[in-house]
C-alpha cells in the first residue's frame, strides 16, 4: 500500500521558490508516496512565536493543524518550520489532534532518510562542487547531522543522501556548522550582524571551492543568496530536494 | 530607561573591519582549541551531565550548603559576610577597608564586582582599586568595562593596547610588541601589589565541606593579591558553592578546556585559612540570584561556571563584541541573565540571537541557553517590552497567516512575492533586508498556482 503524506510548503517557499516545492513533490512521488497538498495552508506560526508573540502565532498554528490533521505524515522542505511544529507549536490547546500533527511532521531529509529509508537516486546527476549548508534547526534541533560542538561519532543524513548523486563533489568549508545569520526576523531586526554572518558564510564556501551551496533549508539559502549576489560572488544556490530530484544546474 | 540597542551598537563594531576580523578569528580559535581539547576526553559528554547534576543538586539545596560553607569558613578563622544586593556588597567591602584605614586595594578578576559596580563606589570614597589581571587592567586604564568574561580586552588589537598604555603608563606608543606591553603592565603593577593595604579576588568555586575559595587564573595575580596584603576579601556569588572538594575533579577539568581550550589554568589556588597575622573575609552575595532561583524557566542559568564557551562559539557575539550588549554579562549567557536585573533595559538582548543552539551544545554544565533565549522573548512580549514596530509587524503577520484568504491575496497580488515579504520587513528598520542583500526575484507563479494548474482536479 502506498505511503501517504501531506506536503507543507512554507509561506516563503510558496511565494519565492515554487521550484523547491515542485521538486519536493516530484521526489516524493518518485518513491511512490501519495502526496496531498492541502490548499488552505499558510504558515506554521514560527515568525510570531520566535518573536515572543505566541498569541499572534495561535491563528496560524490552529490553521496549520486544521490543514494537516489526519495525515500519517506531514513533510516539508524546511528544517526550521518542522522544528517549530514539533517543539514549539504550543500557542493553542494541546489536544490529541494537535499532538498527533506535531509528532507526524517531518523535514524532507529525515523523511527520506529515516521514514522511507531511501539511499539511491539513480536519476540524479549533479556534476558540480557543492558546499553543504545545514540549517541550525536541522543540525542542532532535528539532529540530521552530528555537530562539531559535541564529542560524538560523525554522521550526516543530507550528506548520505547527496553522496548517491552522480558526479557530485563536496567542498569543505572551514566552519561547516556556523550559523549563516538568517534567523527569521533576526535578519531584519539585527541586520548588521545578520548580513555580516551571511557574507562570512558565503565567503567560507567560496574559499573552499564551492560552485553551489546546497541546503535543506531554503530560508538560509535565500539569505545567503541575497548576500552573495550583492557582493557579486560567483556562487549558486539550490535546495537539496532539487538536486535529489535530478536538477542538473 | 531606554533599552540597550544591540543592533545599533553592533553596526559600529562591524564598521571597524580590522577589529571585527580579529575578534571573530581570535574567539573562533578558542572554540577550535576547545573542540580539540574536549575530543581528548572520551567521557566529555558524561562529564557535562555530571557537572550539570552536581550544580542542580547544589542549587536545589543551596541554603544548606551556604550555611555549611559559612560554618566551615568560620571554623577556619574566616569572617563571613552576607550581602543581599550590590549596595550591601559594596558597603560591606568598604566597611572592612575603612575600619582598617586601607587606601589601596589590589584585585584579581571578578565579574561579580563589576556587576556590583564596586570600583566606582570605592574610588568615590577615596580608595584606589587596581585591577591586576592583564586584560582587566587594560580595560580599567581605558575606562571601559570588560567585553568578555574570560578575555576582557579581546576586542582590542595590540595597537589599541599600545595606545592605552602609552597614554596611561607612559610606554612607547610605537611599540606594540606583546611581550613589551605585557612586561610594562607587569612592572607597573608590581609596586601596587607590594604597597597595597588589601587584596581581593572573586571565586570560581566555594567548597561547602572545607570553606575553601578556589580561584583559577593564568597570571598568578590572584595569588599576589591574596598573599601580599594583610587583608584579603573574596567576593562570591551564592551560586558558586559546590558541596565537596572532590567535585572540583569535575569542574576543574572542564573550566579551562571550555574557556580557552587549555587542559587547566596555570594556577588553581585554594584559599582556606588566613595566614598568621592577616585577615580573610568572604562576602556571599545574592544580588538577584535567589529570585532567579525561583524562576521555573530560568533558574538553571545559575549553573553557569563563567567559562565563556558560549560567547566564543556565538556567531552573533563574535560579530558584535561584548560591549554592544551594554551589560556586565554579554553573549548567550548574558542575554538570559541580564533581563533578570532589568527587563526593560535589556529587552532587546534575547533577540540578539539566531537561536542556532551552538551555545547550548558547548555549555559544560548543560544550560539550555538557546531555549531560555526563546522563553525570554515570550516574557518580554507579555510584559509589553517589545519595540512598537515589531509588535505591530507580528500582530499583522499573525492575522495574515491565520487567514488563507488574506494570505493568498497578499502573496498572489500583482508583484506577488516581492510585495509580501518586504512589506513585513518595512515595519522594522527601513527596508533592512535590502541594505546588504538582494531581494529574491518574484517567480511567474506561486507553488499553489502551479499546483492548481498542473495537478488541480479537472
Amino acid at each position: 500500500m502506498a505511503l501517504k503524506a501531506a506536503l507543507f510548503v512554507p509561506c516563503y517557499v510558496d511565494a519565492f521558490f515554487p521550484e523547491v516545492a515542485i521538486a519536493t513533490l516530484e521526489l516524493l512521488e518518485r518513491f511512490g508516496v501519495e502526496v496531498a497538498y492541502p490548499l488552505d495552508q499558510t504558515c506554521c506560526g514560527q515568525p510570531m512565536a520566535n518573536s515572543g508573540c505566541h498569541g499572534d502565532a495561535a491563528g496560524a498554528e490552529a490553521l496549520f493543524v486544521r490543514n494537516f490533521a489526519g495525515f500519517d505524515h506531514i513533510v516539508s522542505p524546511s528544517g526550521s518550520c518542522i522544528h517549530h511544529v514539533r517543539e514549539h507549536l504550543t500557542a493553542i490547546p494541546q489536544t490529541d489532534e494537535v499532538m498527533q500533527v506535531r509528532q507526524r511532521s517531518f523535514e524532507l531529509v529525515e523523511f527520506l532518510h529515516d521514514v522511507l529509508g531511501v539511499r539511491e537516486f539513480p536519476w540524479a546527476e549533479f556534476p558540480h562542487t557543492v558546499g553543504l549548508h545545514n540549517g541550525c534547526s536541522s543540525l542542532r534541533a532535528l539532529r540530521t547531522a552530528s555537530m562539531s560542538e559535541l564529542n560524538e561519532a560523525p554522521f550526516s543524513k543530507p550528506m548520505t543522501l547527496l553522496s548517491a548523486v552522480k558526479g557530485i563533489r563536496f567542498a569543505q568549508p572551514r566552519r561547516p556548522d556556523e550559523c549563516c545569520g538568517f534567523g527569521g526576523t533576526f535578519s531584519v531586526f539585527e541586520e548588521p550582524v545578520s548580513a555580516r554572518m551571511g557574507q562570512d558564510k558565503v565567503q567560507d564556501h567560496l574559499g573552499a571551492g564551492a560552485d553551489y551551496i546546497v541546503s535543506a533549508d531554503m530560508s538560509c539559502l535565500m539569505h545567503q543568496k541575497g548576500c552573495a549576489e550583492r557582493l557579486g560572488l560567483p556562487l549558486k544556490f539550490i535546495h537539496i530536494a532539487q538536486v535529489l530530484n535530478g536538477a542538473s544546474a | 530607561m531606554k533599552p540597550v540597542d544591540h543592533a545599533e551598537a553592533s553596526s559600529h563594531f562591524i564598521q571597524a573591519s580590522d577589529h571585527i576580523e580579529f575578534h571573530d578569528r581570535r574567539l573562533w580559535d578558542l572554540r577550535t582549541k576547545r573542540d580539540r581539547e574536549t575530543a581528548t576526553i572520551p567521557e566529555w559528554e558524561q562529564l557535562r551531565t555530571l557537572a550539570s547534576q552536581i550544580k542542580e543538586h547544589t542549587l536545589s539545596h543551596l541554603a544548606d550548603y551556604l550555611e555549611q560553607f559559612e560554618r566551615q569558613a568560620q571554623a577556619n578563622g574566616v569572617t563571613v559576610h552576607w550581602a543581599r544586593d550590590a549596595a550591601e556588597h559594596n558597603q560591606v567591602v568598604h566597611d572592612i577597608l575603612a575600619a582598617r584605614g586601607a587606601r589601596t586595594l589590589v584585585k584579581s578578576k571578578s565579574m561579580l564586582t563589576d556587576e556590583c559596580e564596586m570600583r566606582p563606589f570605592l574610588e568615590q570614597r577615596g580608595i584606589a582599586v587596581i585591577e591586576t589581571d592583564l586584560g582587566e587592567r587594560i580595560q580599567q586604564l581605558d575606562d571601559e568595562p570588560p567585553s568578555h568574561i574570560v578575555v576582557p580586552a579581546v576586542h582590542k588589537l595590540r595597537s589599541d593596547v599600545a595606545e592605552v598604555f602609552a597614554r596611561t603608563l607612559g610606554t612607547d606608543p610605537a611599540n606594540s610588541d606583546v611581550h613589551y606591553l605585557a612586561e610594562s603592565q607587569r612592572q607597573t603593577t608590581r609596586p601596587h601589589f607590594l604597597q597595597a593595604d588589601a587584596g581581593m579576588t572573586g571565586a570560581n568555586f566555594a567548597v561547602a565541606e572545607t570553606g575553601a575559595i578556589v580561584v583559577c587564573t593564568n597570571e598568578g595575580n590572584a595569588d599576589l593579591s591574596v598573599h601580599l596584603p594583610k587583608v584579603y576579601i573574596a567576593s562570591v556569588g551564592i551560586e558558586k558553592i559546590i558541596p565537596r572538594t572532590e567535585h572540583l575533579g569535575v569542574f576543574v577539568r572542564m573550566l579551562s578546556r571550555s574557556a580557552l581550550g587549555s587542559p587547566i589554568t596555570q594556577m588553581t589556588s585554594h584559599f582556606r585559612v588566613p595566614r598568621p597575622g592577616t585577615e580573610m573575609h568572604v562576602v556571599l552575595v545574592d544580588n538577584g540570584r535567589a529570585e532567579r532561583l525561583g524562576m521555573a524557566d530560568f533558574w538553571t542559568s545559575l549553573k553557569c561556571i563563567r567559562c565563556g564557551a558560549c560567547m566564543n562559539t556565538c556567531p552573533v557575539y563574535r560579530r558584535s563584541g561584548g560591549l554592544s550588549y551594554g551589560a556586565t554579562y554579554s553573549g548567550p549567557i548574558g542575554v538570559i541573565i541580564d533581563p533578570t536585573y532589568n527587563l526593560r533595559k535589556y529587552s532587546a538582548l534575547p533577540f540578539a540571537s539566531t537561536l542556532n543552539g551552538s551555545c547550548t551544545a558547548v555549555c559544560p554544565v548543560r544550560i539550555d541557553i538557546h531555549d531560555q533565549i526563546f522563553k525570554w522573548r515570550k516574557v518580554i512580549a507579555e510584559r509589553n517590552a517589545l519595540p512598537f514596530a515589531k509588535r505591530q509587524a507580528m500582530k499583522m503577520g499573525g492575522k495574515l497567516l491565520a487567514s488563507p484568504r488574506l494570505f493568498r491575496a497578499a502573496v498572489e497580488a500583482a508583484g506577488a512575492g516581492v510585495e509580501y515579504l518586504p512589506r513585513v520587513m518595512l515595519y522594522s528598520r527601513l527596508n533592512a533586508w535590502g541594505k546588504q542583500r538582494e531581494v529574491p526575484a518574484a517567480p511567474a507563479m506561486t507553488f499553489r498556482q502551479w499546483y492548481l494548474k498542473h495537478r488541480g482536479r479537472p
